[in-house]
């Protein structure tokens, strides 16, 4: 356990240095000048030439990836260039429970309507309700989430007055139900089918002959021998998931108005915030090395054969 | 003797796009208490078919017809229920992979005692108990501590141990061993053998082994069933067969045994050709095409199931027993 995590903190570590960097280079590359844009159109060459100053863009790429390095060391992501004296981690530390919320929810939609279809289907394979789960999943693999928030906005917020338009707002649960069943039914599709493999496999694999021939009734084959099987690979997918939604949801959140990561990045790239952009894409990266240590951590606990 | 199982006229059909195929075409056994029987047979002579159709535990693609009676109940007309209360506790099999055939991600102590808490009614600490004297007797060492282990901590050998010790678990009437050594090495099989001996020796259970292997199967069975494309071409007493065959394909299955007498090295002969899969015209022999006896007629005439000696049946236009005594 101490040697797992010996070895995987320092990758984690290197992972995120390189994430950072490519963020805080590829910033630089884009065309444009995050002055220009503060300063307006119409604002004289001195004026973008101060704001330049005062965000230290006239000192050098290596200057100013130094001093964001030494700030990183102490927490500090540096201040917003658009949104004026608001540190960058306040900022996502201000948006951060409308993503966590989110993908949370979100996690739970895939799981809870995703799983027990793709059983459900495995059970009797090519009877009406496995052909009517592929059909589905098929359709909620393809449909782009977009249009399946705006779909629903429409029908359930807009025809039907069921849930709030756009916002966020307390009763937060009534702003969150829709953009976190828009972001987990592209994932319920996936592992409806996954959990429909592996319940396939499962049901024909030896070990579950072999529960049968001992005379383990229907159910206790399919809770205990098949089950176990099935979830364990499920389980780190659906951590992984948690890990990457929790970094932000650029297009749910921006179709559902949520202040969520996801919309702050988003923000940040149309006014080329660069602290912004470096801060999230940061945080994002974070959290799925982050997950991506713990679901390994949980696969040991889950299947004997991990753990050393 | 009274007949603990007896399997009549069985056929299994698989249904697969639209099409049938025949796997078991009309195989009659019958095992009495604590014999021991042998079916033996190449890939997809519906050995294994028939193993699993006394079980049940084909999938809902097979059709099954004829008759499968167990102490002189119907097993075909078993509800769920009764199936589950009858399989464990009255019949107990040992399939081929132990590798796979253990659940990886419960404890062996688990996969034990399960049977024993539903079908003995055991208690929890009963059980444990229970199971650890199991693992003792199929010679586990540390069977206490071990029931905590999962299956990937056993060898092969062992795994196939535990599953012996689960099959024998609630001294059932009749074990049916599916290629139980197929998958281990060559020592461990005869370990392994040994093992399913003592035990059914031991509580009197009749056995029904399934194999490729003669040799196996003539060291361990009171009665052999040779199954060739889905039939038995041959059945009867396991001496009265390996020293006079009747029919050809028993014939060449014996002479296939690798042999320590006469001069070594040598090549061992084999069949050729391969065993048909899937449909054989009715009136045809299945071996014809590889039979070194084969007349006109073995094309033409599906050879009816005779006496071939005074213990043996066989299906064959030319038994090879008859034959000899014509030409002495």
């Amino acid at each position: 356990m101490s040697r797992f995590l010996l070895r995987r903190v320092p990758q984690a570590i290197i992972v995120l240095f390189g994430v950072v960097t490519l963020a805080f280079l590829l910033t630089h590359v884009v065309p444009g000048d995050p002055a220009r844009l503060i300063a307006g159109p119409n604002a004289s060459a001195a004026t973008v030439a101060s704001i330049h100053h005062e965000l230290g863009l006239d000192r050098s790429l290596a200057y100013q990836y130094g001093k964001f390095l030494l700030g990183l060391l102490h927490f500090d992501l540096g201040t917003s260039f658009a949104l004026q004296n608001t540190p960058v981690s306040t900022a996502i530390l201000r948006a951060l429970p409308v993503s966590a919320a989110l993908a949370v929810l979100g996690v739970l939609w895939e799981a809870v309507l995703g799983i027990p279809v793709g059983i459900i289907a495995a059970y009797r394979p090519g009877k009406l309700a496995d052909r009517a789960t592929t059909l589905a999943s098929l359709v909620g693999l393809s449909a782009p989430p977009f249009w399946v928030g705006l779909l629903l906005l429409y029908l359930l917020a807009f025809k039907f007055n069921l849930f709030p338009l756009s916002g966020y707002e307390a009763p937060f649960i009534n702003y969150l139900i829709l953009p976190s069943f828009t972001l987990g039914l592209g994932g319920a599709a996936w592992y409806a089918r996954l959990t429909r493999t592996n319940m396939l496999e499962a049901l024909r694999s030896p070990y579950v002959q072999m529960a049968r021939a001992k005379g383990m009734p229907e159910r206790v084959v399919l809770l205990r021998h098949c089950l176990r099987n099935v979830l364990s690979p499920l389980l780190t997918m659906l951590g992984m998931d948690l890990g990457y939604f929790l970094g932000g949801v650029v297009v749910i959140e921006s179709v559902f108005g949520l202040p969520g990561v996801g919309k702050l990045t988003f923000d940040a790239i149309g006014t080329l915030d660069v602290p912004m952009i470096t801060g999230a894409v940061l945080f994002a990266a974070f959290f799925i090395v982050v997950m991506n240590l713990l679901v390994d951590l949980a696969y040991a606990l889950v299947d004997p054969r991990v753990r050393r | 003797m009274t007949a603990i199982l007896e399997v009549d006229d069985l056929t299994v059909d698989f249904t697969r796009a639209g099409t049938r195929t025949a796997a078991v075409r009309g195989v009659s056994l019958r095992v009495e208490a604590g014999e021991r029987v042998g079916i033996v047979g190449e890939s997809g002579s519906g050995k294994s078919v028939t193993a699993q159709a006394v079980m049940r535990l084909l999938p809902t693609t097979a059709t099954v017809g004829g008759s499968v009676r167990f102490a002189g109940q119907d097993v075909l007309a078993y509800d769920a229920a009764k199936l589950a209360a009858w399989r464990g506790a009255d019949i107990a099999m040992v399939f081929q992979d132990p590798m796979s055939s253990l659940n990886p991600l419960l404890r062996v102590g688990t996969q034990l005692t399960e049977g024993l808490r539903r079908h003995r009614g055991l208690s929890k600490s009963d059980a444990r108990a229970e199971a650890a004297r199991l693992l003792k007797l199929v010679g586990i060492a540390d069977a206490d501590r071990r029931l905590d282990d999962y299956p990937h901590a056993f060898s092969g050998g062992m795994r196939q141990r535990v599953c012996i010790a689960i099959a024998a678990a609630c001294t059932p009437k009749l074990i049916i061993a599916d290629e139980p050594t197929t998958a281990l090495d060559v020592t461990v099989q005869a370990q392994v053998l040994d093992l399913l001996d003592e035990l059914t020796e031991r509580y009197a259970t009749a056995t029904v082994l399934v194999s490729h292997d003669l040799g196996v199967i003539s060291s361990f069975c009171d009665r052999i069933l040779v199954m060739y494309a889905g039939r038995v071409v041959e059945a009867g007493p396991t001496d009265d067969i390996v020293a006079d065959p009747a029919h050809p394909y028993t014939r060449a299955l014996l002479d296939s045994i690798p042999r320590l007498e006469g001069e070594l090295p040598r090549r061992l002969p084999a069949i050729p050709g391969s065993p048909p899969f899937g449909d054989v015209p009715a009136d045809s022999c299945a071996f014809a095409d590889r039979c070194a006896y084969a007349q006109p007629v073995c094309r033409t005439v599906a050879p009816p199931t005779v006496p071939v000696g005074p213990r043996t049946q066989a299906a064959c236009h030319f038994p090879l027993t008859l034959a000899e005594e014509v030409t002495r």
